[in-house]
């Protein structure tokens, strides 16, 4: 029994924003979950998984964020409720079939949830999804905590149904990666059986009848929307100042105004559906306001659709001063913070913020400075890609004609830093690597000297780069694809890829063996283990030495995959005689350059040690150490 | 719990559990009828990296997922540079600190780009900047039941032995079955009994 399929109407659970999503779309009624993992969106999907086979549904990580969404819409198609999650960048990828399918509309429900990660706190962007909900001519839901996720998911297939069309949700990382009390509603006991209606076509030929239909959807979706409870106002009837704000700006918000007590000057306009904007409900709050305060992540969103029909209504309001990103008032980029909040109100309101008294601030301060040292981005220890990279930088080295290394998404994208040796140095989108190094791989026709090597991931390959291996193969570009293949989605929580025996489900799946599929496209690979690195140096040197499309494939368990088997794992220990420290002349490369988290610096001794707490029994330590020594004890 | 709300930073190196202490927390006392919000903050960095949750606690309001500056009641390290990285900026005169002693040397400090503090200055920082502290071996008895994620609940228990929070062996039991697992529960008690035995051998103002 997994905690989102209890069935106990009533109960109180804290739940993660992601459990409270997937435990809407249960109450809803799904019958499908599709998704390709990507944070802050993972575990809504994996959690249905867990529940899948007890629940009678079916759960999927697809190949790709399109591919998600299409199987998602082939059961919409035939009077299903199906979820779709994804991150930000993940709807760049799906955006291809979503402005189509939101011209053929489909016959159940269809839930998009995308969650955005204001900052990047584990995305290579910020990217404000909500943009795209405007060209889709959808409805986009913004939840403000954890129960309104439950309840606003359930709803968005009540809405889905109603107008036959995709309906968005847009989550943030502080509401999908949060937890918090979630009541628990009634789960449903029966579902359709699925049937595809073939007297009528889902085409969108042509579009002059199909963008006609789309946009009646959506005035319909207005007309739903134009009351709806997830839209409310708190506050005095004419404050002095009014904050306009949704998703996690409203529990940052209201806990500003109480922490300034400022209850009785300020009012909160909490909006819910974003797109399309409750225009009588906004009309009839701005008549009561004269200074207005935007409060939303990451793009002036509400600030610009709020500026729009204000201008539209312009004489039947009175003369309002808007604060926000656009006004330069509020920062344009990053996530929301308290601190960020409360500064705004308190400038706006001219009341003083809290503060520490001046001797514990001094104290505070040197704590930060003398005690808190700074913890730079590392891989784990026992990580396979320090090993890859290692090696890496290595046949680079012999190689001597300064090749270029295109990174990828995933753990090694952290390659682009000292963790990786800095090696990588390219970092973009999903299996843009791949496509990089072949289109680099082909300027040798123009003069070019330097080799080109793509790295990616076992999954990222599966989702991106064949497309772009396939491309270079078939116009003889000369570069050296590294598939890090360390058996799992390992950034977002070791979810299975298609090269994976089991499904999300648990259950059995064909592998499409990553081998096996290389070979067949012309590009037999190299299989090597990185914690081999001696052998692992000589196959990357020998393949650069090689003209045309080549393939390497480093593969070894992620660490945290092996540590959750809990398998004895390898002793290792320093020789505290042979360990010669400071007189070795190695300078300290086991520490001082490898930078394995499981090795560590005795300054007073001046000799390597090993953390026996967090050594992982890699061995790559023994492999470096000019003094051999450091000893590998099998388990 | 004297204060509404009552704001507990439970902090240490990705890796260490922080996450799932302060799932148990939460769900011990969402049981008790409290509204608890848990938010985590991992800079730019899961791997190697300081990751906090901010756990708030309320008997009346669901509250945001982070707190503001200064406001911490209860602090909660894995790690004891986190402790002073966090009384750093959420620390108050009023905080109490719940401290394992383990270090985690970050890759900076391996590499030889910065020093990690000296324990006994560091320690002694930490006592100066809370009402009361707790230094407890967390990581040296989760190493002796087997496994050195068990740190995170030996502090937990901890927390509960010097009665900083509302929490008991029986909520633990509970919270550990309905959110990670029936099997958990027994090694998962251990280490928290160890956590109360410990700290009440050698709390110290």
């Amino acid at each position: 029994m997994s905690l989102i399929s209890k069935d106990s109407p009533g109960k109180e659970l804290l739940l993660m924003g992601n459990e409270a999503i997937a435990r809407g779309a249960l109450e809803a009624g799904i019958s499908v979950a599709a998704a390709y993992p990507g944070n802050p969106s993972s575990e809504i999907i994996g959690s249905l998984a867990e529940v899948a086979q007890e629940m009678g549904i079916y759960v999927e990580w697809s190949i790709n964020e399109k591919v998600a969404l299409e199987v998602a819409a082939a059961a919409a198609a035939s009077g299903l409720n199906a979820l779709v999650a994804m991150k930000q960048n993940g709807l760049n990828v799906a955006s291809d079939f979503l402005f189509n399918l939101n011209l053929t509309g489909i016959r159940g429900g269809l839930v998009l949830v995308v969650c955005d990660d204001p900052s990047g706190i584990s995305s290579t962007n910020e990217q404000d999804s909500r943009i795209a909900a405007i060209p889709a001519d959808l409805p986009l839901l913004e939840p403000s905590t954890f129960h309104e996720a439950k309840d606003m998911v359930k709803y968005a297939f009540e809405l889905s149904r109603s107008i036959q069309n995709v309906c968005l949700v847009r989550s943030v990382t502080r509401i999908s990666h949060a937890r918090g009390n979630v009541t628990l509603g009634p789960l449903p006991d029966r579902r359709p059986v699925p049937y595809f209606d073939t007297a009528k076509s889902l085409s969108t030929l042509p579009a002059s009848v199909t963008h006609p239909t789309a946009h009646r959807k959506f005035r319909q979706a207005r007309e739903l929307l134009k009351d709806s409870p997830f839209n409310r106002y708190e506050g005095p009837e004419k404050p002095e100042l009014m904050v306009v704000t949704c998703g996690s700006g409203v529990l940052f918000s209201r806990e500003a105004v109480q922490e300034l007590g400022l209850d009785a000057r300020v009012g909160l306009l909490k909006v819910g559906t974003t797109w399309p904007l409750p225009e009588t409900f906004v009309v009839h709050h701005l008549a009561n306001a004269k200074k207005v305060l935007f409060v939303e992540e990451v793009d002036p969103f509400l600030e610009t659709n709020v500026l729009e029909i204000y201008a539209r209504h312009n004489g039947n309001l009175p003369a309002i001063e808007f604060f926000g990103k656009k006004s330069g008032f509020a920062p344009d980029v990053g996530e929301l913070s308290p601190g960020l909040v409360l500064g705004l109100l308190s400038q706006l309101t001219k009341t003083p913020l809290p503060t520490r008294d001046d001797r514990y601030s001094a104290d505070a301060q040197d704590a930060l400075h003398r005690f808190a040292p700074v913890r730079s981005l590392a891989f784990c220890a026992g990580c396979p890609h320090r090993a890859s990279y290692w090696a890496l930088k290595k046949a680079l080295a012999l190689d001597g004609r300064n090749g270029v290394v295109f990174g990828d998404i995933g753990c090694y994208a952290l390659g682009v830093f000292a963790t990786g040796f800095h090696q990588a140095k390219t970092l973009h989108a999903m299996g843009s690597g791949a496509g990089m190094a072949a289109g680099f791989g082909l300027l040798g026709k123009l003069g070019a000297t330097q080799p080109a090597i793509a790295l990616c991931g076992d999954s990222t390959f599966y989702h991106a780069a064949i497309p772009a291996l396939i491309n270079g193969l078939h116009h003889r570009s000369d570069f050296l694809l590294i598939i890090l293949d360390n058996s799992a989605t390992a950034m977002t929580g070791f979810q299975p890829h298609p090269g994976s025996r089991v499904d999300a489900m648990g259950l059995e799946a064909r592998p499409v063996v990553l081998e096996d599929l290389c070979a067949a496209l012309g590009a037999p690979p190299v299989i090597r283990d990185p914690f081999d690195l001696e052998d692992t140096t000589a196959a990357i040197y020998d393949l650069l030495q090689k003209q045309g499309t080549n393939v390497l494939i480093l593969r070894q368990e992620c660490a945290l995959v092996r540590a959750k088997r809990n398998q004895a794992r390898r002793k290792v220990e320093i020789d505290q005689t042979r360990c010669i420290g400071e007189e070795c002349g190695c300078n300290r490369l086991c520490t001082r350059v490898l930078k394995c988290p499981g090795l560590n610096w005795d300054a007073g001794a001046g000799k390597a040690r090993i953390d026996e707490a967090i050594c992982t029994g890699c061995g790559i330590c023994a492999q470096i150490c000019p003094s051999r020594a450091i000893d590998v004890q099998e388990a | 719990m004297t204060k509404d709300p009552f704001n507990v930073v439970v902090t240490g190196v990705g890796g260490q559990g922080n996450v799932i202490a302060s799932l148990l927390i939460g769900a011990m006392l969402v049981d008790q009828g409290y509204k608890v919000t848990i938010g985590e903050t991992y800079g730019a960095s899961q791997r190697g990296g300081s990751v906090m949750s901010h756990v708030r606690i309320s008997r009346t309001q669901q509250l945001g997922p982070l707190m503001p500056p200064g406001v911490a009641d209860l602090v909660i390290a894995l790690e004891p540079s986190e402790a002073a990285r966090v009384l750093g900026t959420l620390g108050n005169p009023s905080t109490v600190s719940v401290v394992n002693t383990r270090p985690v040397h970050p890759v900076d400090v391996i590499c030889g780009d910065l020093p990690y503090p000296d324990l006994a200055e560091l320690f002694a920082k930490i006592d100066s900047l809370s009402r009361e502290s707790y230094f407890i071996s967390a990581t040296d008895s989760a190493l002796e039941l087997g496994n050195p994620i068990l740190a995170n609940i030996v502090l937990l228990g901890a927390v509960a032995g010097a009665n900083l929070l509302p929490i008991s062996r029986e909520g633990l039991e509970k919270a550990v079955s309905e959110y990670m697992s029936p099997d958990k529960v027994a090694i998962n008690t251990e280490a928290f009994v160890r956590g109360i035995d410990l700290v009440r051998g050698r709390a110290r103002d």
